[in-house]
């Protein structure tokens, strides 16, 4: 009785505005409201645009008009898109792999007792620090096909007597890219999954190796599932970031030699930005929603499934 | 036929010696138990026989064979961990089978076993669920489920019941004991819990500081303590201290402090009488006091002031004060008696206690 007589009594100095909130219903509105105005300002409004244009004939100087899915049948007839199609799925699917892989090797060597610990942990993380933009000029003079050190260092071992024009062939420039964007992705996900490992208690591999199991086995048997929903997660994030890559191919070689090295974003820009064909770059934008959609949507049902068995 | 010795054997860790100079014969079939405060080197002894832990010094086998370079895979050992350590994302039924799909055993051979370990263990219905579909009580089953599947040589427990709680730890305690006479493996058990280890071991291995205090049946440890901190940590609740000087009263040995002055009896006095003029502690368990009769002798009596009582139903405990010194004594449930009272008490003198004031070794 006390308690309601006293909360009556406070409710009638707050003004009617005030005493609204008192419902559950317009706090949370109150609540949700910043969040949602950012949302929608940001990220609502701006896809929605986006969907306009790509179905409008929009180019720099025209507002155009609405041409319906013209702009995609457009670029479905686009070799440059097919190509861009495909590299986007190799580029994204083997600098995945390599992530994985080492990063989940540096995971494994770093989870170990040894002296500067902390130092060599943080130190691993400086690829994935440094701005990208940064980090890919200077990658960019290490491919240069004149002063390239990559060449200089190959050969004065003798393994090479001509230059080798990383930059300038269609299949190396692509494999200058996926090796600069596994060494930037990396650390993330060697430190991601050394957050992983940690998790896991060490009596476990302790009962697994007086239970029999040789340390691949521990591995394969302990470790392996029991990081599985770390890793799904880091695949996931890398995935989505990969797939959309924009800053490394645009500096190293924007799109080139001769369109093959182009992915999504960098081939939306081109037509878009560069030629100024706003509403053909828009549909190639729209055109990378599909695909991250499925994707996304696969890794998601799957995480749960992995986190709740 | 398992035995486990250990014979001089060292850890240390960096510049931290946490095992010192262990010695030890376990027998085959002995359920032995290591007790002893947190930090006294029991589980990194217990890890070194697992082989979980690198031996600094020392030597240890298990059946005459050396095993101090052996993996933990290859000593024929199953060890069941504090933290139950099951693995979280396989069913019952492949944790239990997990050791033994390691060492490539049929598959109607493993079914057999998790089968019977299963019905000892009365988790039959269990076997489909994941370890955290279980409560406490049924991973600490599935934990010693995958020892006894093992079918080893000896068993290792790491302190296995201290995450349960107190009636289902007194319980499992009971299970353990049962589960050893009818498996008979030597065993090997830590705890800090002197009642689990009263009650389990054949016999105990009091530790502190890394050195071993006493070997000896749990009665042997109440009875005869061999010195001043096993008699402490051994008993609830624990026996009462108080410092003494040692002195002699008409050829008679007495043990003299203030509000205190205790006739030594028998061998006692014999052994007391060489250190006559000596400080040293007196030792009398709160199960060895009692209110004084008429068919006290003087001599063992002393006067007390009650300061809290504690009514546990089967018994009371007084909380007193004697001269400067507390002391706890059971008595009677029957006894009407309150806080300031003050007593006259008696105490049975076959159990009491002299400690070395400098060595703390019994007198």
């Amino acid at each position: 009785m006390a308690v309601t007589a006293l909360s009556a009594a406070e409710s009638k100095r707050l003004s009617p505005r005030l005493r609204k909130l008192e419902d559950e219903r317009w706090l949370a509105m109150a609540l949700l409201a910043p969040t949602a105005i950012l949302l929608g300002l940001f990220i609502a409004y701006p896809f929605f645009e986006g969907v306009l244009l790509s179905l409008s004939s929009a180019r720099v100087g025209d507002p155009g008009h609405f041409v319906g899915l013209k702009n995609f049948y457009k670029i479905w007839d686009d070799s440059i898109f097919r190509t861009t199609v495909w590299n986007t799925f190799w580029y994204t699917g083997v600098t995945t792999v390599f992530k994985l892989a080492l990063g989940l090797w540096l995971a494994i060597l770093l989870n170990r007792h040894f002296k500067g610990k902390a130092i060599i942990r943080a130190f691993i993380l400086l690829p994935f620090i440094i701005p990208t933009v940064l980090s890919t000029f200077a990658w960019k003079w290490m491919f240069d096909p004149t002063f390239s050190v990559i060449n200089w260092t190959l050969f004065q071992l003798g393994l090479i007597t001509t230059r080798i024009n990383w930059l300038g062939d269609p299949d190396l420039a692509m494999t200058s890219i996926i090796i600069i964007n596994i060494w930037r992705g990396v650390p993330f996900f060697a430190i991601t999954l050394l957050a992983g490992l940690q998790t896991i208690s060490p009596e476990l591999h302790e009962a697994a190796a007086i239970d029999g199991a040789r340390p691949w086995a521990r591995f394969w048997h302990v470790t392996w599932p029991l990081l599985m929903p770390v890793t799904l997660v880091v695949v996931l994030f890398s995935v989505i970031q990969t797939f959309a890559d924009f800053q490394l191919v645009y500096v190293m070689t924007g799109g080139g030699p001769a369109n093959a090295t182009h992915l999504f974003a960098t081939y939306a820009y081109q037509l878009g930005i560069g030629t100024g064909l706003l509403s053909e770059g828009a549909a190639i934008s729209l055109a990378m929603f599909p695909f991250l959609f499925v994707i996304v949507v696969v890794q998601l049902l799957y995480i749960r499934r992995v986190e709740t068995r | 036929m398992a035995e486990v010795s250990l014979h001089k054997l060292n850890k240390k860790f960096d510049t931290t010696h946490v095992v010192k100079d262990v010695d030890l014969q376990i027998r085959d079939k002995e359920f032995m138990v290591f007790v002893g405060p947190s930090g006294c080197g029991k589980t990194t002894t217990l890890r070194m026989i697992a082989g979980l832990e690198a031996i600094t010094t020392g030597e240890i086998r298990i059946d005459d064979r050396v095993v101090n370079e052996v993996p933990p895979m290859d000593r024929d050992i199953a060890m069941v961990f504090q933290n139950y350590a099951l693995y979280p994302h396989m069913s019952v039924a492949s944790n239990l089978a997990f050791g033994l799909k390691m060492r490539k055993f049929e598959k109607a051979e493993i079914e057999k076993r998790i089968n019977n370990a299963a019905s000892i263990l009365g988790i039959e219905s269990l076997l489909q669920r994941k370890p955290r579909q279980l409560s406490g009580g049924q991973r600490q089953r599935v934990a010693l489920g995958r020892a006894i599947v093992r079918d080893p040589k000896v068993f290792l427990f790491d302190e296995p019941l201290s995450n349960l709680d107190a009636k289902l730890r007194v319980q499992m305690r009971v299970e353990l004991k049962k589960l050893h006479e009818r498996l008979a493996v030597t065993s090997v058990y830590v705890t800090h819990d002197q009642v689990e280890a009263m009650t389990l071991g054949d016999r105990v291995v009091v530790m502190k500081d890394g050195l071993v205090q006493q070997v000896g049946e749990p009665l042997e440890l109440y009875n005869t303590p061999a010195n001043r901190f096993v008699a402490g940590f051994i008993g609830s609740p624990a026996m009462n201290f108080a410092d003494v000087t040692l002195v002699e009263n008409g050829g008679k040995p007495l043990a003299e402090a203030e509000g205190l002055r205790i006739g030594l009896p028998g061998e006692l006095a014999t052994r007391a009488r060489a250190k006559t003029g000596h400080k040293a502690t007196l030792g009398i368990r709160p199960e060895d006091i009692h209110i004084a009769t008429a068919a006290d002798a003087p001599e063992y009596c002393f006067e007390a002031a009650v300061e809290v009582v504690e009514q546990l139903g089967s018994e009371i405990l007084l909380d007193m004060r004697v001269g400067p010194a507390l002391m706890v004594a059971s008595v009677e449930p029957t006894l009407r008696v309150r806080a300031h009272d003050k007593l006259k008490l008696a105490l049975k003198p076959e159990r009491l206690h002299l400690f070395d004031a400098e060595t703390e070794a019994a007198i």
